[in-house]
């Protein structure tokens, strides 16, 4: 059984704890603030100049309450606002305690890849590059294998990096892997399948944790 | 005391000539300035070197596009990596028509802030190891790279803000904020267009966010509605 978009972010929500500050990029990473613990409060940071936003809302479309992805979303009590720069220099300076951003490929080293696929011959950064190179904590949500079966998590990537050297865990459909200093250490599995099915169809060596187990959902 | 007003968007953007590098506010729907964008596209102005987040699909930048008065954009994002409708720059773009300078958001916004800041350069983590890092020095601070990043300015920024009052002291609302602030101080003409102008006295002195001596023209225009669609 493999984890839909959904249980990807709702896995990824039990990495965060109360009072932490996160940033989620655009895409399956969004999808996270939907499946926040009840009882913690996280505060959600948008680069786009808001801390303390909270979910999608579709009912009164204020265009100027909007997250990265331009998707309106409520202004809870206790947020505020700030331009740019001071978002960045939040994101750069590493304030924030997580970063969940999508991805195209992670390597074996924690390279990160996931702005420009070659064969689309375009790609556009946002702040992705300052996310992951400011991140405290970086996890990618991403599918284990791209739609034709080619691994994502590979030795070294292959299409244009987003940053270097700073993936600290990855959540995919199938597997939940942490980057250490000596490679690529295989967690968690998804229900029904084994550590030998995951290292199959990835494209570096992991190490199995002598604790794997089930991700629990 | 300097009269910055002007009535309206078009007066307003008065010595914009062919050629000029221009900062325009706003990331996705929010805080841009539509109306002076309008404005600029009436006036014709080609040959343009546009400075901005974002021009997309439905971005009103992205309207400069249709007499193709846009010869060259910074910005950091621009492309999309999927999805198959193209704005008119993308597609401009993938026929060599226009020049795209893809910059890291946070490395925009920190140039742009230098140089209104008097800094000429400066040292960022971010793009190092990318494509992003090609051509530019490195520098090493306690073990870890760092990328040389110059400052960034413009001869004109449209920006858009919620309310000026006459000396151009400037508050924002929401996300609309985001560039608009910074660009404020980096462009040698600054140009906002606000929904309200009110005296000297009414804007709360704590709650201003860009002083009035960076601005140079206020016009105040009615905000064009933005519908949202998924």
């Amino acid at each position: 059984m493999a984890l839909t978009r959904e249980l990807i972010a709702l896995r990824i929500a039990r990495e965060l704890h109360d009072g932490m500050s996160v940033n989620l990029g655009i895409g399956l990473p969004t999808l996270v603030s939907n499946f926040l613990p009840s009882g913690i409060h996280v505060m959600l940071q948008a680069e786009n100049g808001v801390l303390g936003y909270g979910a999608v809302r579709e009912d009164e479309f204020d265009s100027d309450y909007i997250n990265a992805g331009g998707q309106p979303v409520s202004i809870l009590p206790g947020a505020c606002f700030f331009d740019s720069a001071q978002s960045f220099a939040m994101i750069r300076g590493g304030h924030l305690d997580v970063s969940v951003l999508g991805g195209l490929q992670v390597s074996a080293a924690g390279d990160l890849a996931n702005w420009l696929v070659p064969s689309r011959g375009g790609g556009s950064i946002g702040g992705a590059m300052d996310l992951a190179a400011g991140a405290r904590r970086l996890i990618v949500a991403m599918e284990h294998s791209t739609s034709k079966g080619e691994p994502k998590v590979l030795d070294r990537c292959t299409y244009p990096l987003t940053a270097e050297r700073s993936v600290d865990l990855v959540v995919t459909d199938l597997a939940v892997i942490s980057v250490e200093s000596d490679g690529l250490l295989l967690r968690e599995v998804a229900p029904g399948h084994s550590a030998a099915d995951i290292q199959r169809i990835t494209g570096a060596m992991l190490r199995i944790a002598p604790d794997l187990h089930e991700i629990q959902l | 005391m300097t009269n910055k007003i002007y009535s309206d968007a078009d007066s307003a953007l008065e010595g914009i000539s062919s050629g000029a590098t221009i900062m325009f506010g706003g990331f996705a729907s929010a805080g841009s300035p539509s109306n002076l964008i309008l404005a600029l596209k009436r006036r014709g102005t080609r040959h343009l070197i546009g400075i901005a987040n974002n021009i997309g699909l439905g971005d009103k930048l992205d309207e400069l596009c249709e007499a193709q008065q846009i010869r060259k954009m910074i910005a950091s994002f621009a492309i999309r990596a999927t999805g198959t409708r193209q704005s008119l720059f993308e597609q401009q773009y993938r026929r060599g028509e226009v020049e795209l300078e893809l910059v890291p958001q946070g490395t925009l916004a920190e140039r742009m802030r230098a140089a209104g800041a008097g800094i000429p350069g400066f040292y960022t983590p971010t793009g190092v190891g990318t494509v992003i890092a090609e051509g530019k020095e490195v520098k090493s601070f306690d073990g870890l790279d760092y990328l040389l990043e110059r400052a960034l300015t413009a001869d004109f920024a449209l920006i858009k803000a919620d309310t000026a009052d006459r000396l151009g002291n400037l508050t924002y609302h929401g996300t609309g904020r985001n560039f608009n602030p910074v660009m404020a101080t980096a462009a040698r003409t600054v140009i906002v267009e606000v929904g309200r102008i009110v005296e000297p006295g009414d804007l709360d002195p704590e709650l201003v966010v860009t002083p009035g001596l960076y601005v140079d023209r206020i016009v105040r225009c009615d905000p064009i509605p933005i519908r949202w669609h998924a």
